[in-house]
């Protein structure tokens, strides 16, 4: 046992001499603290009624961000700021212009899905004054609530914007000060236990990838999106698990490609592909709710080998690379080659992702979709990223990859066969959209019967053709812009 | 005059929800929220993993063996029965007994000092199954002969046969529409406290503590008056803890009294889904005769319901469905009939509309089914047979209320309907991946609990002697804003500011015998239970002032925040005050009754309801025909509550409805295996729709030239389960979309729910 576990709590500083790896911020704050304001909804992280703010140093300084306290383990949140609905206040002490604003809209009815909106509302408003409708319902992806039809929460999320105040925030007020005191709590290895549950935070990288030689098989956990729900739902024990949530956020911008460290964040990652591939960001806004997005990494994406993970398939067609750290060693994969069949990586003992190397488009032409019985928030049934490059009228490369039609993120090889030399055309793809059928054999669940994602997939390559031709078939693609 | 004094919260305006500050702040009390009595432990059940069979062995040593495990509970340590059937039935046992009959359901419970210790030990019991058969459908459950879970339900009015023989056109069909999850926010949970003797408190998020008394009291053998049931407010209803929460109310006051100690249990959301009931999902089989203009003349129909292992309220539900088969409309002859069907499946309950969404659904197919036959807007045929007053209900119900033709004029104009129906045709017809569907659907409500005895209710009423007022009657707060509006009446009644009102919880020992808030009619009856109770109070103070400050009795007025005595302005404390020191009683119980409301389910006629709400529905989508894909360009309502206690509360359960009813026939879909387990059983695989999900224009308007004609609580009409079914307009726009890749020459004939899946193969099936 090393060190201890240190953290503020609204206004508090938390020191734990235990603490074990299992042991989540939400039972801390509701049983532990007795704060009951956070609620349990659904302990997946998928309803967001325990929705909390954590303020972390970043490059830039102090960001608050929301997440769901249900799947955030409590170790994860060392030196950072736990903010919960009891801390907020208005500038006069009583209510926070949110909260106000949520009162004078009646935007709550039963109210307990309240206080989680709240929060995440607290964290737009803190982040974005100028929000307009669209990226408030983008901040409320993670936030479920099922009396008021959601309607007069935009409108209060709306008023308190217009509102303002936020400099006089309490968070803004005391910025430095809580920005010193987390600087205070030192960034050196922390090992902690409770019974048996062991929870290690190494000091940095290297003392990550000299963990990982000392133990065997522990669990990695950045984001815990989806470790979280094998303790919440399935209890099975993670112990020792290694917390890494803090490590590996470097990104680098170089001629022709983009390195991302593993442990940047969904939210991390944003602006660069809204700056590099644009095509994709409306697809990348679509991954979890917002409460995900500011945990999940993109390393952990990749890490868990779901068949079902967002980003693989993007990155696939993008032709990502992936760096595996062990020791001091290092060594490059295709991400495409990772995935070796469901549930078995190309990863050995004592390896870890430390990041991923994605080519920039240039020139080529991209497209990501994602398939979902709901459009925000919901794992995907299908999911496809395509990357065709042009030789003048014919096409030169066609790279297509797909999520949940097989037992990995895979490459339609059949559609990509029929489009590699042809031209540039609407044959082409069609022949690509009929070669799907031979491409996969998918799985029917809850999600979506096999004929349907066969049925799907094939359309999605019709609709990367028509949104390429442009116009004359009229709009391709819905339009959710919201309404006056 | 005092008459220029300002007071909050009085009837008709819109005063905020009473715990609006209280959930913004997260001071809210939940039942997990109370301070937890000291050696406090925790319950939690172990379900079942087989859809039916017989329990061959049943090893729990290691779940006793588990760290922190205390012992468990089955259905030998029952003292009384082990039955929380609602309606009597004797068929809902708490612990399966020898056999399971669905895929989650409780076989055990252990307790232990804390909940995940109990949890986690409730996942090691190793239990052995005898498979039997199992049927999970209701088609599959009539093939297996699994017979009803209750008695079915036929209405007749004519001859349907003679009907359809006659009839110039004649269509059959079948529709399945599926069930729905309620997925309150916060889950049941239930908190047990022992007390001397028999007695045990208990509270728990219930919409009917009275039938948790009932089923305590049944459960460990004891009198009703032992049995003390609490409830503050529930995060969410919706039906789902009408019988629901019996089940863990049971089990947490069964530890209590064997451990004396108190006792928790809360489900995990995955438990919770899995192991209580849900909207019945339905196969419809129809048939609608009609003439050349579109008008019914007869209509045939039987709703098949997977009403899951056991009766719960099912046959309320079922028969509920046939109430509203005629949604709006008037068939001369017709013959409708019920097959609650039992299944190896959860048992299905109460959930917002109670059967009804699944009745006015299938007429509305039928209004559909005949419009594409004639090819003519579906809004003309809805027209062409919407009830007039004088006209006969299946269940031989005179209507006299109709306000339809109104609020379709009305709601026709302001939504610019046939402007923009023309402009769907038009963009529809210039092909294109993406088409447009309108569509206007009405609903017409019955209001009334069908078991007529339910139609009660009482409130209590103390104002103390510093003139504060504290209100409580038999209805719970779900986030209806039941409490906000039964206050604002005893304001109005008083003339005294909200502020000085304090809404207690709701609990047995203050008012007895009380019935489920449920049926949209927790105002109705509560509100006029309390204004009972105020009346009786003022007719005393009335007395008394009269007396005191020497004026005639037909002189003494309540005004805001005074009593007048003639010309003299007597403060409400004051009053209040000298009364206390006159011995004057400042209590009162108050009680309710519906009038004129009757039901012979024998011989299927009556006046089951006392009156009709009403309301409609202008909803535009868009839709991907690559993906099936949709969004919901625009929706506006218009909807009668009659005199609105309180238009923004009823604007908010109106929003709330639609997008819950659009929930359930878009993206919300209940998936079971082969084995018989529920697949879609958290908010990761059950989705019920997101903001983004809600209208990207969204016009709700009450029609506030409405007033109830029956003597309701000043002349409002119910609200929380009407508006529900408006979301089928959603649905039906979905569905001209689909139709429109064949140039709309035959329906798209979706079944429920219009998953982006359904629409494709829809389209794909129609284009084929």
């Amino acid at each position: 046992m090393t060190g201890k576990l240190r953290f503020l709590l609204n206004d508090r500083e938390v020191a734990l001499d235990q603490a074990g790896a299992s042991d989540t911020l939400l039972d801390f704050l509701r049983i532990d603290r007795r704060m009951t304001g956070t609620k349990e909804g659904c302990a997946e992280g998928d309803c967001g009624a325990c929705t909390v703010l954590v303020g972390r140093l970043t490059d830039a300084g102090l960001i608050y961000e929301p997440v769901n306290a249900c799947i955030r383990f409590l170790v994860s949140c060392h030196g950072c700021h736990v903010v919960t609905v009891e801390h907020l206040r208005g500038p006069d002490g009583g209510l926070h212009p949110i909260q106000t604003a949520m009162v004078e809209h009646h935007g709550s009815q039963c109210g307990f899905c309240t206080p989680g909106f709240v929060m995440s509302l607290y964290g737009l408003w803190m982040g974005n004054p100028q929000a307009d409708a669209a990226q408030v319902e983008v901040a409320l992806q993670g936030n479920l609530c099922r009396c008021t039809g959601y309607e007069p929460i935009i409108k209060a999320a709306l008023a308190a914007q217009s509102a303002g105040g936020q400099a006089m925030d309490a968070l803004a007020v005391e910025r430095d000060a809580v920005t010193a005191r987390l600087r205070a709590i030192r960034q050196e290895r922390v090992d902690l236990t409770r019974g048996a549950d062991r929870a290690i935070i190494p000091a940095d990288v290297d003392d990550l990838a000299a963990l990982l030689l000392e133990h065997d098989k522990p669990t990695l956990i950045a984001g815990a999106t989806d470790v979280g729900l094998w303790v919440t739902k399935f209890l099975r024990d993670i112990s020792p698990a290694i917390f890494i949530g803090h490590l590996m956020k470097g990104v680098e911008v170089t001629d022709g490609e983009v390195k991302i460290g593993a442990g940047v964040t969904y939210t991390e990652a944003e602006p660069l592909i809204a700056r590099h591939i644009p095509e994709a960001l409306d697809y990348w806004q679509r991954i979890g709710g917002w409460q995900v997005r500011n945990m999940g990494t993109v390393g952990g994406n990749i890490a868990n080998g779901s068949p079902i993970g967002d980003t693989p398939p993007l990155l696939i067609a993008l032709g990502a690379r992936i760096v595996l750290r062990k020791g001091d060693a290092r060594r490059e994969v295709d991400l495409q080659d990772y995935f070796i069949e469901y549930g078995k990586q190309d990863r050995g003992p004592g390896e870890f992702v430390e990041s991923v190397i994605i080519p920039l488009p240039g020139d080529a032409r991209i497209a990501a979709y994602k398939i979902s019985k709901r459009r925000d928030s919901d794992i995907s049934s299908v999911a496809v990223g395509i990357s065709v490059t042009l030789d003048g009228d014919r096409i030169a490369d066609a790279r297509i990859a797909f999520g949940g039609m097989a037992a990995t993120p895979k490459r339609a090889a059949g559609a990509e066969a029929a489009l590699k030399g042809q031209p540039w055309g609407e044959a082409a793809f069609e022949a690509a959209a009929r070669a799907i059928a031979d491409d996969f054999t998918p799985l029917s669940d809850m999600r979506a019967s096999a004929d349907y994602r066969s049925a799907v997939a094939a359309n999605l390559i019709r609709r990367f053709w028509l949104e390429q031709a442009g116009e004359g078939a009229g709009p391709v693609r819905l339009d959710y812009a919201v309404g006056a | 005059m005092k008459d220029d004094i300002e007071i909050k919260g009085l009837a008709h305006s819109d005063t905020q929800h009473d715990s609006a500050v209280k959930h913004v702040t997260g001071r809210a009390e939940y039942t997990d929220d109370l301070t937890e009595p000291h050696g406090l432990i925790h319950a939690y059940l172990g379900l079942s993993k087989c859809a039916h069979g017989r329990i061959n062995r049943m090893d729990l040593d290691a779940v006793r063996a588990a760290p922190g495990v205390i012992d468990v509970l089955t259905a030998d340590d029952i003292p009384g029965v082990n039955d929380v059937s609602p309606a009597g039935h004797k068929d809902d046992p708490i612990f399966a007994d020898g056999e399971v009959k669905f895929w989650g359901q409780p076989v055990f419970a252990v307790i232990a000092e804390t909940r995940d210790q109990a949890r986690r030990a409730a996942a090691r019991a190793q239990i052995d199954y005898d498979a039997l058969p199992h049927a999970l459908d209701p088609i599959a459950a009539r093939e297996a002969e699994m017979g009803y879970v209750t008695d079915p339900l036929t209405l007749r009015r004519g001859d349907a046969d003679r009907g359809l023989a006659a009839a110039p056109h004649r269509i059959k069909g079948r529709m399945g529409i599926g069930g729905q999850d309620h997925f309150y926010l916060e889950g049941q949970i239930a908190m047990a406290v022992p007390g001397e003797d028999e007695d045990v408190v208990i509270n728990v998020s219930t919409q009917h503590p009275s039938e948790v008394q009932h089923m305590v009291a049944h459960v460990l053998g004891v009198p009703s008056h032992s049995v003390v049931v609490n409830v503050r407010r529930m995060g969410g209803g919706f039906g789902g803890k009408e019988t629901q929460m019996n089940l863990f109310a049971c089990v947490a006051a069964l530890a209590a009294k064997k451990w004396n100690r108190a006792v928790k249990i809360r489900p995990d959301r995955d438990d919770d889904m899995s192991a209580t009931g849900k909207r019945h999902d339905f196969v419809a089989d129809y048939e609608v005769g009609f003439d050349d203009e579109g008008r019914i003349l007869a209509v045939q129909g039987d709703w098949f319901a997977r009403c899951g292992f056991s009766a719960d309220l099912s046959g309320p539900v079922t028969d509920r469905a046939l109430f509203h088969a005629d949604n709006a409309y008037y068939y001369p002859d017709v013959r409708v009939s019920s097959h609650p069907m039992r299944t190896n499946t959860v048992s299905n309950t109460a959930f917002r509309g109670f059967g009804g969404p699944q009745g006015v659904i299938v007429a509305e197919r039928m209004i559909e089914e005949i419009a594409y036959a004639l090819g003519r807007d579906p809004l003309e045929i809805r027209k062409a047979n919407l009830y007039e007053n004088g006209q006969l209900t299946p269940y031989h119900q005179e209507v006299t209320d109709q306000i339809l033709p109104q609020l379709f004029a009305e709601l026709e104009a302001s939504s610019d309907y046939a402007a923009r129906r023309q402009a769907v045709l038009d963009w529809n017809a210039k092909g294109g991946v993406i088409r447009k569907g309108i569509a206007l659907t009405p609903v017409k409500f019955g209001i009334s609990f069908t078991a007529t005895w339910y139609n009660q209710a009482g409130a209590l009423i103390h104002i103390y002697n510093d003139g504060s007022i504290a209100l409580n009657h038999g209805g719970t707060e779900m986030g209806q804003g039941l409490n906000t509006k039964v206050a604002q009446v005893v304001a109005e009644a008083f003339q005294c500011d909200i502020s000085r009102i304090k809404i207690t919880r709701t609990t047995t020992e203050k008012v007895p015998n009380t019935s489920a808030t449920a049926a949209s009619s927790g105002t109705d009856l509560n509100g006029m239970a309390a204004l009972d109770a105020a009346d009786q109070i003022k007719a005393r103070l009335v007395e008394f002032v009269a007396e005191r400050w020497q004026a005639p009795r037909d002189q003494v007025r309540f005004v805001p925040g005074h009593i007048m005595a003639g010309e003299t302005a007597i403060p409400f404390d004051e009053v209040i005050g000298a009364a206390y020191m006159a011995r004057i009683h400042l209590s009162a119980a108050g009680f309710y009754k519906t009038p004129e409301i009757h039901w012979d389910r024998a011989t299927g006629k009556g006046r089951p309801f006392y009156y009709f709400a009403y309301g409609a529905a202008v909803s535009e989508v868009s839709v991907d025909t690559l993906t099936g894909e949709y969004v919901i360009e625009r929706a506006d309502i218009l909807h009668d509550v009659g005199r609105s206690l309180n238009p923004a509360i009823d604007t908010g359960q109106i929003e709330g409805a639609f997008v819950q009813g659009t929930g359930w026939l878009t993206c919300e879909e209940l998936w079971w295996n082969e084995k018989g387990e529920l697949k879609t059983h958290a908010p990761s695989t059950y989705k019920i729709p997101l903001a983004s999900d809600r209208p990207r224009i969204f016009n709700v308007k009450l029609a506030d030239w409405s007033e109830n004609s029956e003597r309701t609580i000043k002349r409002s009409k119910a609200v929380g389960e009407p508006p529900f079914m408006l979301g089928i307009s959603v649905f039906e726009a979905i569905n001209m979309a689909v139709a429109s890749v064949t140039d709309y020459r035959e329906p798209a004939r979706l079944d429920a729910p219009a998953t982006p899946e359904r629409v494709l193969m829809a389209v794909n099936r129609l284009r084929q």
